[in-house]
């Protein structure tokens, strides 16, 4: 999707990230890997004169002394995972430093409506499930970290489900940190395949059990087959050391139905990218956001909806609160393709900054090359109301809770459109965990 | 029960309220009148506890206690009660929700307990049926999209519910057509009792043909310049202000 890279201050990109070792699998995949570390060579790693990577310098992390995360560095059992799993009967694919963990996992059974396992076990079988998606929608081309994913990813969740198949049961993905030793780097990789016609709800949870710091560079595949319906949400939680860097990539045939959620309060350094792709014609996308950051937090969304044929609606809403020196960036980029007449596309990007030192950069990007089409986009950035909090007050609440009243009003909308009851209640409990974080910092101005 | 000495306060440096007293007892209905710009809201956010308003002198006890130096959530508590000439629309915050905070706030501070959810409902319930209210407006966000006589009636709802001391009704019938006007007053009296007192702001005579004044005043240029009984308030439905100001202009006073 970019052509134009910087050519100047290249660097040798694979240290030290890889130890010039390629991860495992047959000879197909071998193939892509190659190809991906010779895109880590074309691409180098970001800099901030890079127009995508402007706001979000990520040189601190090339100071670190990154070493692949080791198995087993700490016992994790089944009540180190309980906060982080869905209440309910979902299935819940635990991945503990990157590594698969079947025995705390709560997989579908032969007879169940979908299959959900991890990735290894798909290539060491005849991989024919994976070979015509995987690494065939991620965009490899432009972003270091999605090819340093590609060439390097040890295992991850596979999730398939047939045609027709509607699985009421959602599916948590469980990514959880727990490596004590400082710089452990995880590539997660991940391919969602739903078929003509099924319907899934799919949590990448993103956490830590360890405070170290520690990189997590995950890429997650999606491919929606005809009329396809996926609820898709994302849950990053990690540490306040913690790099998160993750790639969400959908690719929509006709009719299908897209809604996706990225909820990121976590992580010293977290950029997501949310991308979809509409194939075919009458695809639908929902991106739905929610960042909160505080303290030294830098939270940076960039997403992308690329229309590709008519017809195809996409609807964007994503809001940011930033608190203490914290920084957030929202980049939401839509591509309306010739071809791309009677599309539809609306992006919200709202901003609420909770203190003088907070910072937020946010920035639409519409390129248009049909003519008959309707696109809407539209960003805000602003502070508590007065006359609310006053309204409040007069009522007898207490600035702090008329405060986080008003904060969590804020959320609002991003949080009613998580269709699923136990995501919902696991946010309100980190909402309502982080507003308490933030009474100290906020009660100075009390009048 | 409320004590107003010499009190002037402004906005932006601008001075509206100049030196104003007005005392209130338990048991009694006030009504402050006057023309446009003459101060009558500040007073109204003064007394709240507004702070873009800022007292440059005077006084305001309230049952004993200095007000002047309580946050407006501690008035509140005090038993103070704005009802806003403007409602604020608050999306996203629960009306119920909101409400059961405040009142839970309100009797904490007083050492009572707080209600559950079920008890609160309850009590709800019954209040909304003294001011007519669509119950259904309760479950949305605070004041979005009420028309502006649901806002009012929302107001004296509230009131209805936190049961305050002094309630201060700014404005509370612009807005209102006849109808709404007389729910509203009907809520109004109902809550009237010999240890709560009401101060009624108002620009026109109407409101208080339901809401009968024990006394009125007369406030021009940020000071109270006549008082009376509530055969003043249909001198001035008849005659306007202009006689008034042109007696505060005769004895000097802008």
């Amino acid at each position: 999707m970019m052509d134009t890279l910087t050519q100047t201050d290249r660097e040798p990109a694979t240290a030290p990230f890889l130890a010039g070792e390629l991860g495992p699998g047959p000879a197909w995949l071998q193939s892509l890997r190659e190809q991906a570390r010779t895109r880590l060579g074309e691409i180098g790693f970001p800099t901030t004169e890079q127009e995508e990577w402007r706001f979000t310098n990520m040189a601190p992390l090339r100071q670190w002394p990154l070493h692949a995360a080791e198995a087993g560095a700490r016992q994790v059992g089944p009540a180190d995972i309980e906060p982080f799993r869905l209440a309910g009967n979902g299935y819940c694919l635990v991945f503990v430093d990157g590594r698969f963990r079947p025995e705390l996992s709560t997989l579908p059974g032969p007879g169940a409506a979908l299959r959900a396992g991890n990735l290894r076990a798909q290539w060491d079988g005849d991989g024919r499930e994976l070979q015509p998606h995987l690494a065939r929608y991620a965009d490899e081309k432009a972003n270091f970290f999605t090819a340093l994913n590609t060439a390097s990813f040890e295992d991850g969740a596979f999730v398939s489900v047939p045609a027709k198949a509607v699985v009421e049961q959602p599916v948590q993905l469980l990514y959880l940190a727990a490596s004590e030793r400082p710089g452990a780097a995880v590539h997660a990789r991940n391919l969602i395949v739903a078929h003509q016609g099924s319907s899934v709800k799919i949590i990448e949870t993103y956490a830590s059990l360890t405070s170290a710091p520690h990189l997590t560079n995950a890429v997650t595949e999606l491919a929606l087959g005809l009329e396809a319906r996926v609820e898709h949400c994302k849950l990053q939680n990690e540490n306040e050391r913690a790099f998160h860097i993750a790639a969400v990539q959908a690719a929509q045939s006709r009719n299908s139905h897209w809604l996706s959620h990225s909820i990121a309060t976590g992580a010293r350094l977290a950029r997501n990218q949310i991308q979809t792709w509409l194939v075919e014609e009458g695809a639908e996308a929902i991106l739905n956001g929610l960042y909160l950051a505080r303290g030294e937090q830098l939270i940076d969304h960039h997403t992308v909806v690329d229309h590709a044929q008519p017809r195809c609606e996409s609807h964007e809403f994503y809001y940011g609160i930033m608190a203490g020196r914290s920084h957030g960036v929202f980049n939401g980029k839509i591509f309306v393709r010739q071809d791309a007449q009677k599309t539809n596309a609306k992006q919200t990007n709202r901003n609420l900054v909770l203190s003088e030192q907070a910072l937020i950069n946010t920035k639409p990007q519409l390129e248009i090359f049909a003519d008959d089409v309707k696109c809407t986009h539209g960003a805000t950035v602003g502070q508590l109301n007065d006359e609310a909090l006053f309204y409040l007050r007069s009522r007898g609440i207490g600035a702090g809770l008329a405060r986080r009243m008003l904060i969590r009003a804020f959320a609002n909308d991003a949080v009613e459109r998580i269709t699923l009851a136990p995501v919902r209640a696991q946010l309100e409990q980190l909402l309502t965990e982080w507003f308490e974080s933030l009474d100290t910092s906020l009660s100075s101005h009390d009048r | 029960m409320l004590e107003i000495r010499d009190l002037s306060a402004g906005v932006d440096g601008k001075e509206i309220l100049k030196g104003l007293n007005l005392s209130v007892q338990a048991g009694e209905v006030h009504a402050i009148m006057g023309p446009n710009g003459s101060g009558k809201s500040t007073l109204a956010q003064v007394l709240a506890g507004r702070g873009e308003y800022a007292v440059t002198s005077g006084t305001v006890t309230f049952n004993g206690v200095s007000l002047l130096e309580l946050k407006p959530e501690e008035r509140a508590r005090a038993g103070i009660f704005l009802a806003f000439q403007y409602p604020v629309e608050i999306p996203g915050v629960n009306s119920t929700v909101f409400l059961k905070a405040a009142f839970n706030e309100c009797r904490k501070a007083r050492g009572e307990t707080e209600l559950d959810a079920v008890e609160f409902l309850a009590l709800v319930k019954k209040k909304t049926n003294l001011l007519e209210l669509d119950p259904a407006l309760l479950s949305r966000a605070v004041n979005e999209g009420f028309s502006g006589g649901e806002k009012k009636r929302n107001e004296i709802f509230q009131m209805a519910v936190l049961e305050p001391k002094l309630a201060i009704l700014d404005e509370t019938d612009s807005g209102l057509d006849i109808d709404a006007l007389k729910i509203v007053s009907r809520g109004v009296n109902k809550l009237r009792r010999p240890d709560n007192a009401t101060l009624v702001i108002t620009h026109y005579q109407r409101l208080l043909n339901y809401i009968v004044p024990d006394h009125v005043h007369v406030l021009v240029h940020g000071r109270i310049v006549k008082s009376g009984g509530k055969e003043l308030a249909l001198e001035l439905e008849q005659r306007g202000y202009d006689w008034i100001l042109e007696g505060a202009a005769a004895n000097g006073k802008p």
